[in-house]
């Protein structure tokens, strides 16, 4: 596998985690909260200094740093199909760490995720001109 | 209302990809490590593009807070998802990125999986 392709993967692979462990975390914190916050704003500002929900937030500020790094690396319409993926881990994760209900639909929706993805990913991850190279 | 609010977010979602896109593309090759996380939050800073797509990715955010508040999440995530299928026309249109056969099928199954994860 060519090293450019092999970056493209792992820093993928890091986005998926990184989104998946920042949603997990927020929800979990959320979930945590003594009271519901509504449509009140201060209560989600207070919801933030909730471990949890600060640690699910720094996690998707970085999944977004991340997936601005993958577009640097590979063609928007590639990288949209691929990080789709994230979508069935979060049913997984859904599943075994927060015992929600997936239905069979979704798990249906889920396998089709990963069939495209697995098609887009057989294709060329960049199909134009790449700026300059990392020094 | 809700259209309105699914048209604000997916018009967001795709602008804010576009530019960025188009812009990490002109910066070149980044990396995750420390310092070229650094590099990054930089040329964020010097690219107002990349700003304009911050500030699109955040109206995209605050739009879906909003419909989830009057729908249900199962109307929002698929009604989300139409911005795949759009932008993977503009990133040929706008981008010039050569989508094959192979690429479109992918996108369009993901699409039908997304649709139904959310159904």
């Amino acid at each position: 596998m060519k090293a450019g392709l092999l970056k493209t993967y792992l820093i993928l692979a890091l986005f998926i985690a990184q989104k998946a462990a920042g949603n997990l975390s927020l929800a979990w914190g959320m979930k945590r909260l003594p009271s519901d916050p509504g449509a009140n704003p201060l209560l989600y500002v207070r919801a933030m200094f909730d471990p949890f929900v600060a640690a699910g937030i720094a996690a998707l500020i970085l999944a977004l740093l991340t997936r601005m790094v993958l577009l640097s690396l590979a063609d928007l319409s590639f990288v949209l199909p691929v990080t789709a993926i994230g979508y069935a881990v979060a049913a997984f994760l859904g599943k075994i760490v927060l015992h929600e209900t997936v239905t069979s639909r979704r798990w249906a929706g889920t396998f089709l995720i990963c069939m495209g993805a697995a098609l887009v990913g057989s294709t060329s991850r960049t199909t134009t001109e790449i700026g300059a190279k990392s020094p | 209302m809700r259209w309105l609010l699914v048209a604000i977010m997916v018009a967001a979602t795709v602008l804010s990809d576009l530019l960025q896109s188009h812009e990490m593309k002109r910066a070149g090759e980044q990396s995750v490590g420390a310092r070229g996380l650094a590099r990054l939050l930089r040329s964020i800073v010097e690219r107002r593009f990349l700003m304009l797509a911050i500030g699109c990715m955040a109206v995209s955010f605050f739009s879906f807070m909003a419909l989830v508040r009057v729908e249900p999440l199962s109307f929002a995530v698929p009604a989300s998802a139409a911005s795949f299928v759009l932008e993977t026309v503009l990133a040929k249109v706008v981008l010039k990125e050569r989508i094959g056969i192979r690429r479109a099928a992918g996108a369009l199954i993901v699409f039908a999986g997304v649709v139904l994860v959310g159904g």
